[in-house]
């Protein structure tokens, strides 16, 4: 069964229901090709086979009594970003490189719920920030299609893990487009639900009003399934929103007929390679086949949406960072001599330049005399901008458009100058600022790189988002691609 | 000293007596061992969330309603950046530009009677912090956080008392609320109850403040007292001597009287405010603050409005008897027992049983005297069995021995002496045994009278009618 990695995760979770492989055989099978190319691919921070094989094992006596569950003994890969209990995680820095998490995360308890084997936890720009990946304590993830290119970030590590099907799945978070940027890089499918949709609880925070877990897997029928299981209310989270989850699973399959796709205007901007453009055009004509009416919408707003978010999350990131002051857990510096050298030093130690940029950028913001210019001028053009996609989702069902502007770059490109970093992700911010649900699914290639399709729908619609991509997926097979030497 | 003029505004923090943590799950208890009270959400461990306590908004709302204040029908959570180790999160959650509570006022009570109104600028939730300790850890400092997150009310008032008598009747006032409300137990000693006052001083008749000091965390009424007046000293003679006040916050030390400075505004932090984004908006819907409204008790002012309409009392002794809920009520049951007689009750209950409370350090649900028990007492003062002089020394004895009225009186043989012979032999005898001071009497000494009268009840243990005998003395006297 060396094949088994070439199922998408929905097979997976069939074959081993039908009992036609255990879930023993199914995780030595990702953790062997985990032990394979980490060297090349330093996509996991930390593995965990030996809980992996034990959970497996529990798996299979569950498939033979048959109480499982939709995802019992199907292994996936947690971006360390999320606490999972006994299980060190860092979130890619080393200000928590001993931390062991004494509790789960909602995400991780309820996809262990629903059966789930976890293999390990995948690589991440430090605290989720960078888009890159290269910002990592633990060092950059490669890029399958070519390891002398980034993966994009800061889910890095779980794009770079499915995309190479490490694992046939893996969670992310997205603040500015860390779930959908990786993937449209790396050629996979990246879900970011709708803010609110899935719990926070346990995941830890960049910048709280914009982030938010989804999944990275390899295509929208996967995402659909694990996010089904990983969405819904969490008592323990007071933004994560009390509405039903609907059967992402059943509702895929609708027929586009008569869909309304909207072409953002301000996606098809000048910063677009041309290639890159060209790829999305020959997407939207395939929409176009697919019974879809395409019209061009404008958010006058959205040019704003690099600079809006650059005020908004380093403001809530140098807050939601104070905690890490090496007195209670993480990082603690030697024999500190007083209080403010504790603190200093443990942090000055423990945290990364870009985590230490944001954290001034956004203690500059909210300090006395320019709150009002920055952070509440940031927050009424956040509104704006908000404003914008729901007159917009007025006359479209959903809006398509490039995830990114260029496929992959070179590591060490853009690390000098973090400006040009941050334009990376000027395609997603949008959706994020506006808390709206958005996947990114494989199109096609430019120069032998995976190009990124983008779709955003309104609040809570991540069925009709997921179906969207489904149903092009279903019409091309960019998504089945695998990486030269992963096959 | 007439020539300046103090203004104060006092910070008030009342611990909500809710069973768990604003944003946890953690218990409240007072008193436990360090940090069993600390969940990871108290810790801030990363990737935790809070989560609002339902309770502590529906205290802050029954303080609101007390108050006449505005309750916000949008209040908002922020964060208050510093770093402390008391300070798990890095940050306090609090409410800052939109509070709970907006707008209200208490009317205090001064010294010459005349009532002046308060206002009350705001009162918002917020969480508290952990403690450092650094007894018994020589080189280290312990940190114990079973009190981060629990719930306070910061009431904070508008810059209105004149005086640190005025302060104390205020704060005095909130405290009465909060136990009324049930909303905080009051207890200063564990700092469920304390202030923090903002004093200045200005030359009478100027509108504009001086620099105000800031006395932090003051935990009895007497320091709030004392503290202020020692300010309000220090920054007269600061400024009389050619200095200046210096805006800054201080400490009150109770051992040595005094304050001095903790820290100077060029100190003081950025906190850097903004909206929590882990909390939504708190949205309180009007029917909502209605059913608050409704499960609202009679309040103190109101009650000792009652108790005067009601029982004809002064409106001094009302407000003696409703300075707490639980004395209310204690009086308001003795009544009961002696339903014509409430001003008697009410200066039983205002006099000997609050003395016999205060000597004994007793609280009134603590009282060794049950509030039938006191009735029956009161009824013995009304049918005129004993004196209100021999009550008195019945009340000892029932605070002493825990008997009823009747059995002291029987078993002392207290009975008051109404029979008009057996008072009239007396009073001749006595008249005989002093023959001078009769003379003298007669003589035109007028203030001998009380001198006869002592005589009497020495003889009789106290135990003669008082208005029978003044009748029966004056009659033999001038006969």
């Amino acid at each position: 069964m060396s094949e088994l990695h070439r199922l998408g995760l929905t097979e997976l979770a069939a074959g081993l229901r039908a009992r036609r492989f255990s879930s023993v055989e199914l995780t030595r099978a990702f953790l062997a090709r985990i032990e394979r190319h980490q060297g090349a691919l330093n996509a996991f921070i930390s593995v965990t086979s030996e809980q992996a094989l034990q959970d497996a094992a529990a798996a299979d006596r569950a498939l033979a009594a048959g109480t499982g569950g939709a995802l019992t003994g199907v292994p996936l890969a947690h971006k360390d970003i999320f606490c999972t209990q006994g299980v060190r995680t860092t979130c890619g820095s080393r200000m928590l490189d001993n931390f062991v998490s004494p509790y789960d995360a909602t995400v991780v308890a309820r996809l262990r719920a629903a059966g789930a084997i976890m293999l390990g936890k995948t690589n991440m720009d430090e605290f989720a920030m960078g888009s890159s990946n290269e910002t990592s304590y633990y060092g950059a993830v490669k890029n399958p299609w070519n390891p002398a290119l980034v993966p994009g970030g800061s889910s890095g590590g779980s794009a770079a893990a499915v995309a190479a099907r490490l694992a046939p799945a893996a969670t992310a978070t997205d603040t500015g487009g860390s779930i959908r940027q990786p993937a449209a890089l790396c050629g996979v499918t990246g879900m970011k639900p709708t803010y609110g949709r899935v719990s926070r609880y346990g995941m830890v925070a960049f910048a709280s009003s914009l982030d938010q877990g989804g999944v990275i897997t390899a295509s929208a029928a996967d995402a659909a399934l694990v996010l089904r299981e990983m969405a819904g209310f969490d008592p323990k989270d007071s933004t994560s929103v009390d509405e039903p989850v609907p059967d992402y699973v059943g509702e895929l399959g609708r027929p586009l007929t008569g869909l309304r796709v909207g072409l953002l205007k301000e996606f098809f901007d000048k910063g677009l390679d041309a290639e890159v453009e060209q790829r999305i055009r020959e997407a939207l004509a395939i929409y176009e086949q697919l019974g879809a009416q395409l019209t061009e919408v404008s958010l006058p707003h959205l040019p704003l949406s690099v600079p809006v978010y650059y005020v908004v999350a380093p403001a809530e990131c140098s807050s939601n960072l104070a905690r890490f002051d090496g007195v209670r857990f993480g990082h603690r510096c030697e024999n500190p001599k007083d209080l403010q050298d504790l603190y200093r030093r443990s942090r000055g130690e423990g945290f990364g330049a870009e985590v230490k940029r944001r954290i001034m950028t956004g203690t500059y913001v909210l300090s006395a005399g320019y709150y009002d210019a920055y952070y509440l001028k940031a927050q009424r053009v956040r509104a704006l901008i908000n404003q914008d996609f729901i007159s917009a989702f007025k006359s479209v069902d959903v809006l398509i458009g490039p995830t990114t502007p260029t496929p992959a770059f070179a590591l060490g490109a853009k690390t000098a100058d973090p400006i040009t970093m941050y334009l990376n992700d000027i395609y997603t911010i949008g959706a994020n600022l506006a808390g709206l649900p958005a996947a990114s699914v494989p199109c096609g290639f430019v120069g032998g790189l995976p190009v990124g399709l983008q779709v955003v729908g309104p609040h809570f619609s991540e069925a009709r988002v997921l179906g969207t991509a489904h149903a092009f997926q279903q019409r091309t097979d960019w998504h089945t691609r695998l990486p030269g030497g992963f096959a | 000293m007439s020539a300046w003029e103090t203004v104060i505004g006092l910070e008030i923090h009342a611990q909500l007596a809710t069973h768990s943590k604003i944003f946890s799950g953690s218990a409240t208890r007072y008193g436990a061992p360090p940090n069993a009270q600390a969940n990871l959400v108290d810790l801030g461990y990363p990737g935790v969330l809070p989560v609002l306590n339902g309770a502590a908004v529906r205290m802050a709302v029954k303080f609101g309603l007390a108050l006449g204040a505005r309750i916000a029908p949008h209040s908002v959570f922020a964060r208050k950046n510093y770093f402390y180790p008391d300070l798990p999160k890095g940050y306090q959650i609090s409410q800052y530009e939109l509070p709970i509570v907006a707008q209200g006022a208490l009317d205090i009570v001064l010294e010459d009677g005349s009532v002046k109104r308060i206002g009350v600028t705001r009162a918002h939730l917020e969480e508290d912090a952990g403690k450092s300790l650094h007894e018994g850890l020589p080189g280290m400092s312990g940190i114990d956080l079973n009190r981060a997150g629990t719930p306070l009310l910061e009431i904070v008032s508008e810059p209105d008392l004149r005086s640190a008598k005025e302060a104390v009747a205020y704060m005095k006032k909130v405290h009465t609320l909060v136990r009324y409300l049930e909303i905080c137990d009051g207890n200063m000693q564990e700092g469920s109850f304390r202030c923090d006052a903002n004093v200045s001083v200005r030359k009478a008749g100027t509108e504009k403040f001086g620099t105000r000091a800031e006395i932090k965390n003051l935990n009895s009424f007497r320091f709030v007292e004392r503290a202020i007046n020692y300010e309000v000293e220090r920054q007269i003679e600061l400024l009389e001597t050619g200095g200046k006040v210096v805006q800054e916050t201080r400490l009150y030390d109770p051992d040595k009287g005094e304050t001095r400075s903790m820290r100077s505004k060029e100190e003081a932090n950025d906190y850097r405010y903004f909206p929590d984004p882990d909390l939504l908006p708190v949205q309180l819907a009007a029917d909502f603050i209605e059913s608050v409204r409704q499960s609202l008790p009679e309040l103190p002012d109101q009650k000792a409005a009652r108790f005067v309409s009601e029982y004809g009392l002064s409106a001094y002794d009302a407000g003696v008897l409703t300075a707490s809920r639980e004395y209310a009520e204690y009086y308001e049951s003795v009544v009961r027992e002696v339903p014509a007689q409430p001003k008697l009750a009410a200066n039983m209950v205002a006099g000997e049983l609050a003395a016999a409370l205060n000597r004994d350090n007793l609280e009134i649900g603590a009282s060794r005297i049950g509030a039938a028990a006191l009735g029956g007492l009161v009824r013995r003062i009304a049918d005129q069995t004993i004196s209100g002089k021999i009550a008195k020394e019945v009340f000892e004895l029932m605070w002493s021995e825990g008997a009823s009225a009747d059995q002291v009186i029987e078993s002392r043989g207290l009975r008051q002496i109404t029979d008009t012979s057996a008072i009239e032999r007396v009073i001749d005898e006595v008249l005989a045994h002093n023959p001078g001071q009769l003379a003298d009497y007669r003589a035109g000494k007028d203030k001998l009278f009380g001198f006869f009268v002592g005589q009497v009840m020495k003889a009789t243990g106290g135990k003669a009618n008082p208005a029978q005998l003044n009748e029966l003395l004056r009659k033999k006297l001038s006969g």
